[in-house]
């Protein structure tokens, strides 16, 4: 098992330097000065210019802007915010928990959904109920996500008026942060209201945000479903005289899930791509509208750093989910 | 006598051309032909868009901003879909953008298909540093979430839609080059490759006139579901005011413009999304169509 640890660790080193590679040098690609960008259309004398270049380390050779920027970035410094000036990995970290409470509820969302569907598309083969589940995925699966949103948003905001339109939680609240998710520091503050206020406004971006991943898991369920159904194990329970609610959900579903689990690891890439879209239709105080609004200001080194603590994020869920794996499912461990 | 009972057997035998083949089970799944009715539509109302929008997609006419449309109270069949806040025939709109769409689906498809057999070709035969250093490089590009790349892809060489194009291009290039080198490494060690170099037929011989046609059937699968991984991309990117700039018809800008009006005119909020959905959804039938008739594996 330790083995098997250091070969994916190994692997995910030179992965990770390779985006700061991508990182760095993706940043460089800007057309323009980056001190002039900097100072933005009031301009800048040249004194200043000169001095402000040393102050960022632009006069030096590029390859030692790398190695100078490596050293910032395993010290955890991933530069300022041009118009907050404030440290980056400070913002992200007080935006990430809403993005993380965001995309936990939609996983769930689409794992509590997409695996009895996928079941009941398996279990009835070919029958209108699959049709119809395989035919709804695959809509799910092409839907335009930021127009979902609008969708939703005109049905239930607008026409209904059952849920608010943006934002994370009513103005009147004002909830003291200690986990940063909203659901559960409501309830740590023992206010009904804000509670209830925070799920209603969590209702329509997690549909959103978990639609995709909710199609994927629906189809992935019931292939697994099919391949487990005709093993050999399934016809000795058939024969066994066990109810076909206790074969499919204690004998097969087991062995289904193996593939699934996989596949809702490697959601998580998807979801940040889709919560980018969600956040900024919902207005959602996280990372992925963060991170658009820093592309309209410019805010560079927001979006360097974002992008790389985002990157960081996946592939530690990816290395999680290897482990993970790993463990379920022992001929994947003992690979040589 | 004996002849004449032989011949009919024979017949039977007879392979299928490969196309009669492929149709055989392409046509088998309704949904599949049901994608490629819906494609061949798109593409014929792309080719003809002047002549089948009713009106000049970018012509405002300030006496009928935000008409609904005609089977809504207030609608005129001069506009079956309604207008716009400033006037613009939303149809005749829908139609040019198809156009759009498709070029955007096609271009991406088309580079990064390109650009990602040959680098998946150049690594799977030659394997060594080069296939190295070519497999991180797509580790990374996989690892990163791949709006994000594409929108700082963008927001480096500037909004627009060749920009946002090439951005896709860049972001879904991985799924190429993996795929053609996996087919490229399991195909070289073939007895034919053999005989080939054998027969003293060059690198560039061996790789694109004999190994390179064994391995087309996951690219065109590949990259038929690639075009509505494109459409859906750049659609975003549109909608996010990064890919292409109004007025341009694409139907993620129109959507970005139709936001502000969602309160007030539900018609210039669904009909774009509705577009994109029903060609990324026929693109999707298509491709799983697609990988269905051509997976040897699924066969028989």
């Amino acid at each position: 098992m330790l083995r098997f640890l250091f070969t994916r660790l190994s692997l995910i080193i030179p992965t990770f330097f390779g985006m700061t590679l991508l990182a760095f040098f993706l940043i460089r690609l800007v057309p323009g000065d980056p001190i002039e960008t900097l100072a933005g259309e009031r301009g800048i004398d040249a004194a200043r210019h000169a001095q402000l270049l040393t102050e960022y380390g632009l006069d030096k050779p590029v390859l030692v802007q790398y190695g100078i920027y490596i050293a910032k970035v395993l010290h955890g410094d991933l530069g300022k915010s041009i118009i907050t000036q404030a440290p980056v990995l400070s913002e992200f970290s007080s935006l990430f928990p809403a993005t993380i409470e965001l995309a936990l509820c939609a996983i769930l969302f689409a794992l509590i959904i997409g695996i009895p569907a996928g079941i009941i598309a398996a279990v009835k083969r070919n029958s209108i109920l699959d049709h119809g589940v395989m035919g709804v995925s695959l809509t799910g699966y092409s839907m335009p996500i930021f127009w979902w949103g609008l969708l939703l948003i005109l049905l239930f905001s607008v026409q209904l008026d059952l849920t608010p339109v943006s934002g994370r939680i009513a103005v009147q609240y004002f909830i003291e942060p200690v986990t940063g998710f909203l659901l559960i520091d409501t309830l740590l503050a023992n206010d009904t209201g804000a509670f209830w206020s925070a799920a209603a406004h969590l209702v329509l971006p997690m549909v959103v945000l978990g639609t995709n991943p909710l199609a994927v898991i629906a189809r992935m369920t019931r292939s697994a479903m099919l391949e487990v159904l005709g093993e050999d194990y399934i016809r000795t329970a058939r024969a066994k005289g066990l109810s076909g609610f206790r074969i499919v959900a204690v004998h097969a579903l087991r062995n289904a899930l193996i593939p699934v689990i996989t596949v809702v690891g490697l959601q998580v890439g998807v979801l940040f791509t889709g919560a980018i879209l969600t956040e900024t239709i919902f207005s959602w105080p996280g990372v992925g509208k963060w991170l658009i609004e820093a592309i309209s200001r410019r805010d560079y080194p927001v979006l360097q750093g974002g992008m790389l603590l985002l990157g960081a994020v996946v592939m530690a869920v990816n290395l999680l989910v290897d482990v993970a794996y790993g463990i379920i499912n022992p001929r994947i461990r003992h690979q040589k | 006598m004996s002849s004449a009972t032989m011949e009919p057997s024979t017949a039977a035998a007879a392979p299928l051309h490969p196309l009669k083949d492929f149709w055989r089970y392409f046509s088998a799944s309704r949904g599949a032909v049901l994608g490629l009715a819906i494609v061949v539509t798109v593409l014929l109302l792309a080719a003809f868009a002047p002549v089948i929008a009713p009106h000049n997609p970018d012509l405002t006419d300030n006496s009928v901003f935000l008409v609904p449309p005609a089977w809504q109270a207030g609608g005129s069949s001069a506009h079956l879909l309604g207008t716009d806040a400033i006037g613009r025939d939303i149809l005749s709109r829908l139609i040019h953008g198809a156009r759009l769409s498709l070029m955007i689906g096609i271009a991406v498809v088309a580079l990064s298909v390109v650009a990602g057999t040959v680098l998946g070709l150049l690594a799977g035969y030659f394997r060594g540093m080069f296939e190295i250093a070519v497999m991180r490089l797509m580790d990374i590009v996989l690892t990163l979430p791949s709006l994000l790349l594409a929108i700082v892809i963008v927001a480096i060489l500037g909004p627009g839609l060749m920009n946002a194009m090439l951005a896709v291009a860049i972001v879904v290039l991985p799924h190429y080059v993996r795929i053609t080198r996996a087919a490229v490494i399991s195909e070289t060690s073939r007895d034919y490759v053999t005989a080939a170099r054998m027969g003293g037929a060059g690198h560039w011989r061996i790789m694109f006139s004999e190994v390179l046609p064994n391995c087309t059937a996951p690219l065109i699968v590949q990259a038929s579901l690639g075009i509505s991984t494109a459409i859906l991309d750049a659609a975003a990117l549109g909608f996010l005011g990064l890919g292409a700039q109004p007025p341009s018809p694409e139907w993620g800008t129109m959507l970005a413009d139709a936001r502000e009006f969602v309160l007030r005119a539900w018609w210039v909020v669904t009909f774009p999304g509705l577009a994109i959905l029903i060609t990324v959804l026929a693109f999707n039938l298509l491709g799983d169509g697609l990988r269905d008739a051509l997976d040897p594996k699924l066969k028989r």
